[in-house]
């Protein structure tokens, strides 16, 4: 697999193991940390694939946009000593069937693998290619995206709109 | 022993999605559960990175920019009506807003 992939797959690794704890914790703001540790992680593979802009972008707008968005919400919020207590006590009893279900649910995936044929180093794809891609064959998808965008903004700006006279 | 570095990337994308679903099945806290569901979304992603960089196709970078304009518009939809739950009816738990009403 050569050098980067190993490097890419043991980042992952990283990425996974950071989202696992992120998922576990009580705290918002300990959980939100683990997660930018998990999608840094990921970025980290993804400059090892030669996907140099996914990697960037992943940074840039996941890392730091969305997670500061995150952020702003938790701020707005007093997570005291009682919602962590709570959090504490349901994280200790509900896991067990959830597990069974999440591993149920792949146990067809991990049989079902390609054992074979799958081989072969990770080809860097330049920004420009991807450039070229989105810009031309793809321009409908990148309106219809754009168009979803939009949707979203006015959608939440709505819904967190305050009522005058409340 | 085969090198299978893109059925390595397929695990790990595997193990990224079973853990969102497993955290938006055991946390009930709407904040985490959108945690949970940004990270089920890492897990397509990383597929289609994995993908177009084994076929040297620059589709899988493409696509993964179009779940990351997904992620963004779930989360800011979700954030607004986690806000606006908030602020009305002082609930940050979804079990009690399963009746759609009150």
């Amino acid at each position: 697999m050569g050098l980067s992939g190993a490097f890419a797959i043991w980042a992952g690794a990283l990425g996974l193991v950071a989202m696992a704890l992120a998922i576990t914790r009580p705290n918002v703001v300990h959980a939100l940390i683990w997660v930018v540790a998990g999608l840094i992680s990921l970025a980290a593979g993804f400059f090892a694939l030669g996907a140099g802009f996914a990697g960037a972008v992943q940074i840039l707008i996941y890392a730091g946009a969305i997670i500061a968005v995150f952020i702003f919400v938790v701020m707005t919020i007093d997570s005291g000593d009682a919602a962590l207590a709570r959090e504490r006590v349901r994280l200790g009893k509900g896991w067990k069937l959830p597990l069974v279900l999440v591993l149920a649910v792949l146990a067809p995936v991990a049989l079902s693998l390609p054992g074979g044929g799958l081989d072969g180093a990770p080809v860097a794809v330049p920004a420009q290619r991807l450039g070229a891609l989105l810009f031309g064959p793809w321009a409908v998808a990148v309106e219809v995206a754009s168009a979803m965008l939009i949707a979203a903004l006015l959608g939440a700006r709505h819904l967190a709109r305050r009522e005058g006279g409340q | 022993m085969t090198p299978l570095f893109l059925t390595a990337a397929l695990v790990l994308a595997t193990g990224l999605f079973a853990v969102g679903l497993f955290g938006l099945m055991i946390r009930r806290g709407i904040l985490f559960q959108i945690i949970a569901l940004e990270i089920m979304l890492t897990g397509p992603a990383l597929a289609f990175v994995a993908a177009g960089a084994h076929h040297g196709d620059p589709g899988g970078q493409g696509m993964f920019i179009f779940v990351l304009v997904l992620a963004a518009s779930e989360v800011a939809l979700g954030l607004a009506l986690y806000l606006r739950l908030g602020r009305h009816a002082d609930v940050s738990d979804s079990d009690t807003v399963n009746l759609l009403r009150r």
